[in-house]
Parts: structure tokens; C-alpha cells; sequence
């Protein structure tokens, strides 16, 4: 792997938008490689090391789907600093399981659940400044910004994100074959 | 009499008179995709899965008549290339969320996104609104993952002699019904031991309190990839698919 | 239009049989024939005002087919509503030449005066105003349609006259009826047009010649099909005469394919208007030729106008031994012609997509082989051919194959009609023969400062300037007979974005790659309208295109991106001029999206915006 690779460390950030952080557990299944991917690899924003922002990276990583407006934030942040986006996982590779409200209307769901459902008094909607909007529909990120790669499966496998991120560190262009590539 | 042939790509393929590419290709165990065709049923040639290359020229295989000394081109990268957007188009059109999909697994559509290597639906997504039919004792319908092949319909019409089922509308808008004025699948004689109950390639016609009796992960399609299930796909009859899920 | 409201009204309490009487007439006359359902279907709407569940169930139990089956017939065709519709439906043709005549706005304005939403029946039931697909009078457009009924030349006058005896609820028929006046605007005459050929003369002139020797004479004419595919007509001819019949009743159809739906294309109707006499002597030697004895008409629904002329010709020429048992006295030779009309779909103009819809079923093109000479309509060999073709084979049985070869170019016998619509002085019928310039097409019709022209309708092929010596011939630039001129003015990517919206419209949705491809493609096209587009999307246009050009079922979905790749390749600036950048944008409005949650939490601070505004604030930049 060195030798093919630069020998900078890759630096790597990872996120989660509108996702449950399956993708990022399924992400530390590869268990005992995380030592030899931390030879070649350097972490940036990412839940591993609680940086806050995106510096300049070589790879990010993506979970989840973009359901409100600092995802977008967060995406847009992302590509801007990433040389290559990668989906992780079925919500951001096609909105997953949170896009399952998308045949509901938003202002329709806002109004029973903080304001006409059963045991609210005087409610009302959030408006704290503070609080990202929700957007009327989830979407994956591609539907955002620019995607390079996409690992699908929900989660993907610790073995297919070692897969496909090997292939990627070593120069070939990743895929994943039967049994790797799953979308359930 | 010579034996005739088709060149399936290069490789000498015996078909006899009135058989279709399709049928030629099953018959020696070569996998072509498909999804709208059926060996049990009359062929269709809509999900334009199995086009292929016949002497230059795309065809459906399923309903092209195989000829003499024809060169059909199948597993090239030209050909897999456009499946896999039918594939996206397919999956974009409809709600195909296979972790809460009790097919996945069984799923023709998701095996066959595997077998090409679909890694995404590449296209914006449609998230179209359609309700499900939870009306029928014994079998739920989801709409959201219709892929309008018709293999119910014909199912229903030419095995069961009952058609339960019919397409609306037109173009995008183009939809599966159920023989009702209610539109209610209980409000039909439609049941579960009919042809038309297991002929769904994907997870539309769900048989209720069955969904997990195999688990994820162990189901037909997590075993082995389509392609290497010819036999099987070839000899599919109503027994053989009941334990499909 | 009384009674209509009544049952309107009345209809919904009683049970689906006592109100479903009027539909008793209907199947009486066609014999409860499942064949005719799309017929029974079309006039039940115009006795009930509207599809009702009811009447699917009642034609459903008269014609012994499943309901399903109705139902699904009854939602596929535009003209056929399954809810409450407005007592006046007002359809504007949507062609891009009735846009260039500013459809748009009229549309609009007739919306704003009556107080109804585009594609909504108003509160009280009175109107419902919406778009269609070209009803073929681009020559004298903006078009629209009222109930069916077919009006031309709308201004703002006439809109606002309209509105006010909608208001009234005038009948249609105290409309003023310089209203429907529908022009030939015949501009150029060649042999076709020019002559005068009295009803049955063809028939008796192929009569004289004998069948074998009437398809010698069409095999030496070398005629081919007018309808846009320029099939050779002796083979397809020669094909069902030598077909054997199949079982059950033998017989052997001649179908006249009027469904004239390709937009801009309108000369059938002229033909139809004032040479039915010729179409049906071509249809009756036909039937002599290939040995049927019935023929159908196959008329868009756009043109129903048409029908109650059309119908007493027949009757006319029943009377006069030119149609009935036996035809011009001729022992053995027994023809009659009956007219089915259409319901508004474009695909039905596909010859096996027109014989499905005629046997009452679903408009969905058929697998070939096989074809129609051997299999058509009701599985017995047919002659499919259209209208300006059937014309042509009488003149042929007239005047001879020799003379009509001398005609045009040696691959392009003859004479063809151009419809000739768009930004010229004088819109209208030209004939020419085969051969003709483009050059010369546009200086005869005045159009002086032509930057493209759509030949063929929308699955045509666009010319752009450089292109204008070329000649009107299948061996150059084949036409059914759409040549819709574009000025230096225009915009070619708007001309591109219509055709994209009327293929997605009019996509049957039998084939994956057209049902969703068409639809695809319209997305881009509008992300490019609204100033959100980026060489992204014009990447994915040609990707679709390549797609749908080799995968789809039928000519529709083969040629839907057509005009998009031709205006692409000859007007790209005016794509380009359009995008927002050559990267990438979201495949929405993202602050559009968040428009539901301002509203629910009355927000409206940078935080709760995309745009320019909001990222300022926030520190990012675009």
C-alpha cells in the first residue's frame, strides 16, 4: 500500500447527516485494520476525533441522507474540503430509512405533532434561531452536491468499507462484488 | 435436419424453431437479465432488461425469435452499462428502501442491482405517494415498489382466470390496479394460493406472516448472485417459487 | 348539455344501474361489441359529463370484460376523465407554435377571469382550463378546445367573449361560429390538390384494371407510406393480400391511421376536410386490391369536428352504390367503412398502438413481428396506411404507376403536403414534389429570417441554416409533413423543452427507458429553465438519449430526445447561456425546501434560508 500511495498520510473526515451512525459503528467493525488504516491514514473532522470543521481532506466520508438545512451546511462544507465525497450507506446513498416520511407533508406533521396531537396544550412549533430547518423532503446527498463514490447497504459491512477503502488508497478504482455488495 | 444456431456471444447456442433469444440462452444456461419475462408466461418485453445486440441492432430478447446464423451480443460492457441505468430508472421511479423491505433478499430487481453493480440510483430520486393495500387477509400489497413487469397480471389472467389485476393511467403515471371499484384487494376473489400471489419479482404481493420465515442473509439471492442461478430461473414453476418467499 | 347537468347532480344516490341507463343506447348501437369499448366510453363522457365509477362497472357487466380492464382503458386516454371535470372543459393546444402565438398568456388571462387554477375545476363545477398536445391547427392557432369541439384563431378579444358565455353557460352552439371556422389554407397545389376527382371514379379505375394488375401499377409507382416511415405500400399491399386469415371470422381489414398527432402536422385534416371522397376511393380500391371488406377510420379525437361530415359522406356514398354489397356493382366485392374515433394519445398514431386502441384496449404499441400485414386488428391481416398514402394509391389507380414515378425523385415518387406552420407569412397546405429544397419551401411560404426548422414534427429532425439546401426526400430529410419555421428571434432551447413536455406527456409507460427516460429528461430541461442547470445535466440528457434511441419499444420513446440532441448539437449557446455553472447545483430549490418549516415556525432569519443572503450571514460563499 505505501508504496503506491504519496507518503503524506490520506486525511480522511467523516460524518453523519440524517443518519443513525450504523454506517460509522459498521465503519469501526473493521475492528483490529483501524491500526493498519491509521498508518496510511489521517483523521480529520469525524465523530473519532470531535474536530468540529473540515479541513482541507483527501476523502470524506458521508452517512445519512440530508433531511434538514445544516445538513446541507455540512455536506456543502464537506465537498468544499474533500477532493473526493463518498455516500456511506443506503440514506445517503438514496435518502433511506428518514425518507420514508417523505410521501407526508412537512407543515402537516409540524402541526400534529406540536400542535393539534392528542395531550398538547397551548403548543407550539419550534422557532428557536438555533435549530435547523427540517426540508419538506429528505434526498440523498448526490441530489446536493457532487458524489465521487458510492458504498451502498445498510450498513455497509466493516469488510466492504475495508474493501472499497483499500481499493481507493491503492489506486483501483473500488467495487464491490456478491457478497460485499448488499443494499440491505 | 442441421441443428440451428445462434452466436450468443461466440458461443454456438442450438434453438429450435418458434424459441426466442431468451428462450435459446435459458435452455443452454446462459443468464441474460431480465424482470418483465417469465418462462410460464407469454413475453412481454417491457423492463427492456434484456436487450441485447442481434446482428447490430438492440432487440428485446425475450420477444425477438431467434434466427439461423444470428449474432447476439449479451455480457458486454455496452449492454451492462445501459441495464444498470433501466436499473436506476427503475429504482428512482419507485420507493425501494430494501432495509425495510421484507423481499430484500428475494428480490429480482436488488439481485440483479447486484449482479451489475449498481452502486447507486444515480438519477433524483421521484418519491412518488403511494399507499399500500393492507385490506386482503392473507396478502399485502405495496405499491412502492411496483415495477409495472405485469407478471401478475398475466398470472392472474392466463393461470388463474381471474384478472385481479390490470395497469391505469399512462406514462410516469402508469400504475397497477386491482378489479374493484373500491380499488380494495379484499373487495376482489383474489387469493393466496393463486399464480398470481408468487410471481411478484420484487416485494409488491406479499404473502402476510411469512415475510421472515427465511432470515436476511440467508435468502436466494444472498447465497449465490442471479447469474449463477440459471437452472433455477429457467425452471421456475409454481412449486419451485413458493419457497421463494 | 341539460341533461349532462342533471345527472351531473342526480346521478350519485341512485344505484349504478338506474343511472346507467343512458349508456343502454350507446351499447345498443354497437352491439356490445368489447371492441368498441373506447367508442362506448367516449360517448357515455359526453351523454354523463365525466367517467363515473358506475358507468366502468355497468360497460364492465354489459361487455363481460373485467373492470379492471375498463378502468384501465378509460385512465389511459387524456380526453377520458375519471373525476368531475368542468361543464366546459377548455383545452389549449400546446404546441410551440400556438406558444409562439402567445397560448401562454391567453391561457392565463381566460384562468384569472373565471377564477379557476390551471388544471382544476372551478368551485362550482362550471370550467376547467388546462394544456394539450397539438390539435393540429398550427396554421391558425392559438387553438384550443371546448368540449371536444375544435376553435381557432383565439385572441384576447375572443378569450374574454368566451369567458362571458361561459359565465352565461351559453351552449357551444350560440358561439359565435366564426369561432370554429377552421381554414384549409391550401398555398401550394400539385397534382394532388389541384385536381378534381369525382367520388368512385378511382374505384371503378381499379376495378377496370383488376387487382393483380392495380398492385403492378402501385408496385411500379413506387409509393411509399406518407405517414413518416415511407414503408413501400405494394409490399405491405401485396403482404396482407397473400396473409392467410385466421381463425374464427376470416377477413382482411384496411385501416386508415388518421390520427394526425405529431405536432405541427395538420394536412390530413385538410385532406380529410375537402378530399374525403378521394381517401375513401383509395380505401374502397384497397379493400378491392387486398381482398377486405371492411375498413376503419382511425381519427384523433382532436378531430371530432370532422366527424358528422365525414359520416354523412359515407351515408352519401352507401346511397350510391360507391360503399355496401356489392361496391360499384362489382359481383363479389363488398366494402364498408366505419369511423373510430380517438380519445387524445399520440402513441395511438404507432400502427400497432392504433390497433390495440381499436380493438377498445390500452393505446400500447405491440411486439413485432408480428406485423400488422399478417396480424392486425382483431389478429387478421391489415393494411395500415395513412391517410395522404390512400390518397395517393387513387391517384394512382387513376392516372397509373408511370405517371406517379415521373413524379418527384427516383427513392421519392410523387408529391408530398407539407404543413407549414410557425414563423412564415403565409402558414398552410403546400404540395410539392418529392425533391424540393428547403431553400425553396421557405422563400415560397415567407420566411425570411428562418434560424431552424423542425421537419417532421417533434420526433423529426431540426435544420439548422446551414442545412436549408437540403431536399424534402426520404433519401435527404424525410417528413411526414410537419415544417414548422423558427425565426432568428426564437429560442431554440424553449422550442426543445415543449417537444421534451409533450414526449413525457405522451409516453404510453409500457417500457421502462421511455416511461421513466421521457420523464428525466423534462426534469433536466426545467432545472435548466430555471437557471439551476450545469453541464451536468446536458451530460445526462445525451446519456438518456443514448439510451432511449436503441432501447425503447417504439418510435415514440426512439425519437423523444431528438429534438433535444439536434438543438444541442446546432443552438447549444442557447443551453448554455442558460446554466448556472458548469459544476454542479442540487436537483431542487433548496430554499423552496424549507418553505413548509418557515411557514410552521414563522422564521425567517438568514438561518432559515439557502441563497446568496443566507450565506453571507453564515460566512460561507458560493
Amino acid at each position: 500500500m505505501a508504496e503506491v500511495v504519496e507518503k503524506r498520510k490520506v486525511r480522511l473526515a467523516t460524518t453523519s447527516l440524517a443518519g443513525c451512525f450504523g454506517c460509522h459503528m459498521s465503519f469501526l467493525d473493521i475492528d483490529e485494520r483501524l491500526f493498519k488504516l491509521i498508518e496510511h491514514v489521517e483523521f480529520d473532522r469525524s465523530p473519532l476525533t470531535d474536530i468540529k470543521h473540515c479541513g482541507p481532506c483527501d476523502i470524506g466520508l458521508i452517512e445519512g441522507g440530508v433531511c434538514n438545512a445544516e445538513n446541507v451546511h455540512v455536506l456543502r462544507e464537506f465537498r468544499k474540503n474533500c477532493k473526493l465525497l463518498i455516500a456511506l450507506g443506503a440514506c445517503a446513498v438514496n435518502g433511506g430509512l428518514p425518507a420514508q416520511r417523505n410521501h407526508l407533508d412537512l407543515g402537516q406533521c409540524l402541526q400534529e405533532v406540536y400542535l393539534t396531537g392528542s395531550g398538547i396544550v397551548n403548543g407550539q412549533v419550534p422557532n428557536d434561531p438555533e435549530l435547523p430547518l427540517p426540508l419538506d423532503k429528505v434526498r440523498p446527498i448526490h441530489e446536493i452536491v457532487r458524489i465521487d463514490y458510492f458504498i451502498p447497504g445498510c450498513p455497509p459491512s466493516g469488510d466492504a468499507i475495508w474493501k472499497f477503502l483499500t481499493d481507493l488508497l491503492e489506486g483501483r478504482t473500488p467495487r464491490l462484488g456478491h457478497p460485499m455488495l448488499h443494499f440491505d | 435436419m442441421k441443428q440451428t444456431m445462434i452466436m450468443l456471444d461466440g458461443m454456438p447456442v442450438p434453438f429450435t424453431e418458434g424459441q426466442t433469444i431468451m428462450d435459446a440462452a435459458m435452455a443452454a444456461d446462459v443468464f441474460i437479465p431480465h424482470l418483465c419475462h417469465h418462462p410460464e408466461f407469454k413475453p412481454q418485453g417491457s423492463c427492456k432488461l434484456c436487450t441485447v445486440k442481434a446482428n447490430g441492432r438492440y432487440v428485446s430478447s425475450c420477444t425477438m425469435f431467434a434466427k439461423d446464423g444470428m449474432e447476439v451480443e449479451n455480457n458486454t460492457p455496452d449492454l451492462n452499462d445501459k441495464r444498470r441505468t433501466l436499473l436506476q430508472m427503475l429504482f428512482v421511479e419507485g420507493n425501494h428502501f430494501c432495509p425495510s423491505c421484507e423481499k430484500s433478499g428475494n428480490c429480482m430487481l436488488q439481485a440483479l442491482a447486484y449482479e451489475l453493480e449498481m452502486l447507486t440510483p444515480h438519477f433524483d430520486q421521484f418519491y412518488p405517494d403511494r399507499p399500500l393495500d393492507a385490506s386482503h387477509p392473507d396478502v399485502l400489497l405495496d405499491f412502492n415498489r411496483c415495477i409495472l413487469c405485469e407478471l401478475c397480471v398475466r398470472a392472474s389472467r392466463d393461470v388463474d382466470g381471474k384478472n385481479v389485476f390490470a395497469l391505469a393511467g399512462r406514462g410516469i403515471t402508469k400504475h397497477l390496479i386491482v378489479n374493484a371499484k373500491s380499488g380494495r384487494l379484499a373487495d376482489t376473489d383474489f387469493s393466496r394460493l393463486d399464480r398470481a400471489a408468487h410471481v411478484c419479482p420484487v416485494g409488491v404481493i406479499l404473502e402476510k406472516r411469512q415475510g421472515f420465515a427465511v432470515p436476511i442473509g440467508k435468502r436466494l439471492y444472498d447465497e449465490k448472485p442471479i447469474g449463477q442461478q440459471m437452472e433455477r430461473l429457467a425452471e421456475r414453476t409454481t412449486k419451485v417459487e413458493d419457497s421463494d418467499g | 348539455m341539460a341533461a349532462c347537468a342533471e345527472r351531473f347532480t342526480g346521478g350519485l344516490s341512485m344505484g349504478a344501474s338506474s343511472h346507467c341507463d343512458y349508456l343502454d343506447p350507446i351499447l345498443n348501437r354497437y352491439r356490445h361489441r368489447p371492441d368498441c369499448l373506447l367508442q362506448m366510453l367516449r360517448e357515455g363522457q359526453e351523454q354523463f359529463g365525466y367517467v363515473h365509477p358506475d358507468a366502468i362497472d355497468y360497460l364492465s357487466e354489459k361487455l363481460k370484460l373485467p373492470r379492471a380492464r375498463v378502468e384501465g382503458v378509460a385512465s389511459f386516454y387524456s380526453f377520458l376523465h375519471l373525476q368531475p371535470c368542468g361543464k366546459y372543459r377548455v383545452l389549449f393546444s400546446d404546441n410551440i407554435t400556438d406558444r409562439m402565438l402567445g397560448n401562454q398568456t391567453l391561457l392565463e388571462r381566460m384562468c384569472r377571469n373565471l377564477w379557476v387554477e390551471r388544471g382544476k375545476v372551478s368551485e362550482d363545477g362550471l370550467v376547467s382550463i388546462d394544456y394539450t398536445s397539438c390539435t393540429g391547427m398550427c396554421d391558425q392557432g392559438p387553438a384550443v378546445l371546448v368540449n371536444g369541439q375544435a376553435l381557432t384563431g383565439m385572441t384576447t378579444e375572443r378569450i374574454d367573449r368566451i369567458c362571458e358565455l361561459i359565465r352565461a353557460k351559453a351552449p357551444l352552439s350560440e358561439w359565435p361560429s366564426a369561432y370554429f371556422a377552421v381554414a384549409d389554407n391550401i398555398r401550394r397545389r400539385d397534382v394532388l390538390l389541384s385536381g378534381d376527382w369525382p367520388a368512385g371514379e378511382a374505384i371503378r379505375a381499379a376495378i377496370a384494371r383488376g387487382a393483380v394488375a392495380m398492385l403492378a401499377e402501385l408496385k411500379l409507382s413506387n409509393l411509399r407510406g406518407r405517414g413518416g416511415a415511407g414503408f413501400t405500400t405494394h409490399i405491405k399491399w401485396e403482404s396482407a393480400r397473400e396473409a392467410p386469415c385466421h381463425a374464427g371470422k376470416p377477413a382482411r381489414y384496411i385501416v386508415c391511421n388518421a390520427d394526425e398527432g405529431e405536432p405541427g402536422t395538420f394536412k390530413d385534416r385538410v385532406l380529410l376536410n375537402s378530399y374525403a371522397d378521394l381517401l375513401f376511393d383509395g380505401m374502397t380500391l384497397a379493400g378491392f386490391t387486398v381482398g377486405a371488406a371492411k375498413g376503419l377510420v382511425y381519427l384523433r379525437g382532436e378531430y371530432h369536428y370532422l366527424l358528422p361530415a365525414l359520416l354523412a359522406n359515407l351515408e352519401q356514398r352507401r346511397r350510391n352504390g360507391l360503399l355496401g354489397s356489392p361496391v360499384c356493382s362489382q359481383p363479389g366485392f363488398d366494402f364498408d367503412i366505419e369511423i373510430h374515433l380517438g380519445a387524445g394519445a399520440y402513441v395511438c398514431g404507432e400502427e400497432s398502438a392504433l390497433l390495440e386502441s381499436l380493438e377498445g384496449k390500452r393505446g400500447v404499441p405491440r411486439n413485432r413481428p408480428p406485423y400488422p400485414v399478417t396480424e392486425g386488428y382483431l389478429g387478421q391481416p391489415t393494411v395500415v396506411n395513412n391517410v395522404e398514402t390512400l390518397c395517393k394509391a387513387a391517384l394512382i389507380a387513376l392516372r397509373g404507376g408511370a405517371w406517379f414515378s415521373g413524379l418527384g425523385t427516383k427513392q421519392s415518387t410523387g408529391t408530398k403536403l407539407l404543413s407549414i406552420s410557425g414563423d412564415v407569412e403565409n402558414p398552410g397546405i403546400y404540395e410539392y414534389p418529392f425533391g424540393i429544397s428547403v431553400d425553396q419551401v421557405l422563400n415560397d411560404c415567407g420566411a425570411g429570417n428562418a434560424q431552424a426548422i423542425q421537419v417532421s414534427g417533434a420526433s423529426g429532425v431540426c435544420l439548422a441554416m446551414h442545412e436549408f439546401s437540403r431536399r424534402i426526400a426520404f433519401e435527404d430529410v424525410p417528413t411526414a409533413g410537419a415544417f414548422m419555421v423558427f425565426g432568428a428571434h426564437r429560442d431554440m432551447f424553449e422550442v426543445a423543452r415543449n417537444f421534451a413536455h409533450f414526449f413525457a406527456h405522451e409516453s404510453c409507460g409500457f417500457c421502462t427507458p421511455c416511461r421513466v427516460g421521457t420523464t428525466l429528461v423534462v426534469n433536466c430541461m426545467d432545472k435548466i429553465a430555471n437557471g439551476h442547470g450545469t453541464q451536468f445535466e446536458i451530460n445526462e440528457i445525451f446519456k438518456i438519449h443514448r439510451l432511449l434511441h436503441v432501447a425503447s419499444h417504439c418510435g415514440l420513446g426512439q425519437t423523444a430526445c431528438n429534438p433535444i440532441f439536434d438543438t444541442l448539437q446546432k443552438f447549444r449557446p442557447a443551453y448554455e447561456r442558460r446554466l448556472r455553472s458548469l459544476d454542479f447545483e442540487p436537483a431542487f430549490d433548496l430554499d423552496q425546501a424549507l418553505a413548509a418549516a418557515r411557514q410552521m415556525t414563522g422564521r425567517d432569519d438568514p438561518g432559515a434560508h439557502f441563497g446568496l443572503a443566507a450565506q453571507e450571514a453564515l460566512g460561507e460563499k458560493a
